[in-house]
């Protein structure tokens, strides 16, 4: 499915990287530590998370994941969106909490048959 | 100098507490894998263990570096650091010990696996440590296929 029906189907506010909607995402990695999506995030999926420390990005980077999403209204800072800029990775936001965002996403992605049955 | 396309050799010191720039070695590193002719797969797996054993340096010690080697047959990365040394590797082995400070906690590290995450994406791990010395972390990545026989 494109970044691009995901943000308006979630309504999802885009921070940095209008440019790079047109990506396929194949689903959604769900954590806040970074090594543990390091280790097991797949590339292509979303990253859902409510850390908004400046390593994100580089952590992003190294597992090629094409966008982040903060949850809960949380904002990272202009350190972070200058940094995504830069590598290219989408920074999206939602108000909504990790469980009722996550649970929209796997609903969307699943009617749209992306994910493994 | 060896004859081959692939050879390169990479030195980038490490400070520790310095988290605005943690990642910025294994970034270099995987660009210089990118621009040369080497499987996607390996770039990542070298990328991610290159990553956890530089963000161990700004977490755990006063100063380190990281330097690599690339040849033709594999890429070899030694992460080496003036800290405080590990204890106990086997416990440190274990996914989901850490002596990570809160703070660092706070910051998304400090789970308890990034040693596990270098030896499962590495060929070949090898861990030194001593106390109140320093650790060095050797890693390797085969760039082909290694055969292996079976005597």
């Amino acid at each position: 499915m494109k970044l691009n029906d995901i943000v308006s189907a979630l309504e999802l506010k885009v921070i940095t990287g209008g440019g790079a909607m047109e990506q396929e995402i194949t689903g959604a990695y769900v954590s806040d530590l970074l090594s543990d999506v390091l280790g097991n995030s797949q590339k292509g999926q979303l990253w859902i998370t409510l850390q908004t420390h400046i390593n994100i990005v580089a952590v992003a980077v190294m597992k090629e994941i094409p966008g982040i999403v903060f949850i809960g209204g949380r904002l990272p800072d202009k350190q972070i969106i200058n940094k995504a800029e830069s590598e290219g990775i989408v920074l999206l936001a939602s108000p909504l909490a990790n469980f009722e965002l996550t649970g929209r996403l796997y609903q969307l992605l699943n009617q749209s048959g992306e994910l493994p049955q | 100098m060896p004859e081959n396309d692939n050879f390169e050799t990479g030195l980038f010191f490490l400070t520790g507490g310095d988290f605005d720039r943690a990642g910025e070695a294994s970034s270099e590193l995987r660009k210089v894998l990118l621009s040369k002719d080497i499987s996607l797969d390996i770039i990542r797996r070298a990328s991610i263990a290159a990553f956890e054993a530089e963000i161990n340096v700004i977490v755990y010690a006063t100063a380190g570096m990281l330097r690599f080697t690339l040849d033709d047959k594999c890429l070899h990365v030694v992460v080496e650091d003036m800290g405080p040394g590990i204890e106990d590797i086997n416990l440190a082995m274990q996914e989901g010990y850490s002596t990570a400070s809160e703070e660092v906690r706070a910051m998304g590290w400090g789970a308890g696996m990034g040693l596990p995450n270098m030896k499962k994406n590495a060929d070949e791990f090898l861990l030194l440590s001593d106390v109140g010395i320093g650790t060095t972390v050797e890693l390797v990545f085969y760039l082909k296929p290694k055969r292996i026989k079976t005597l």
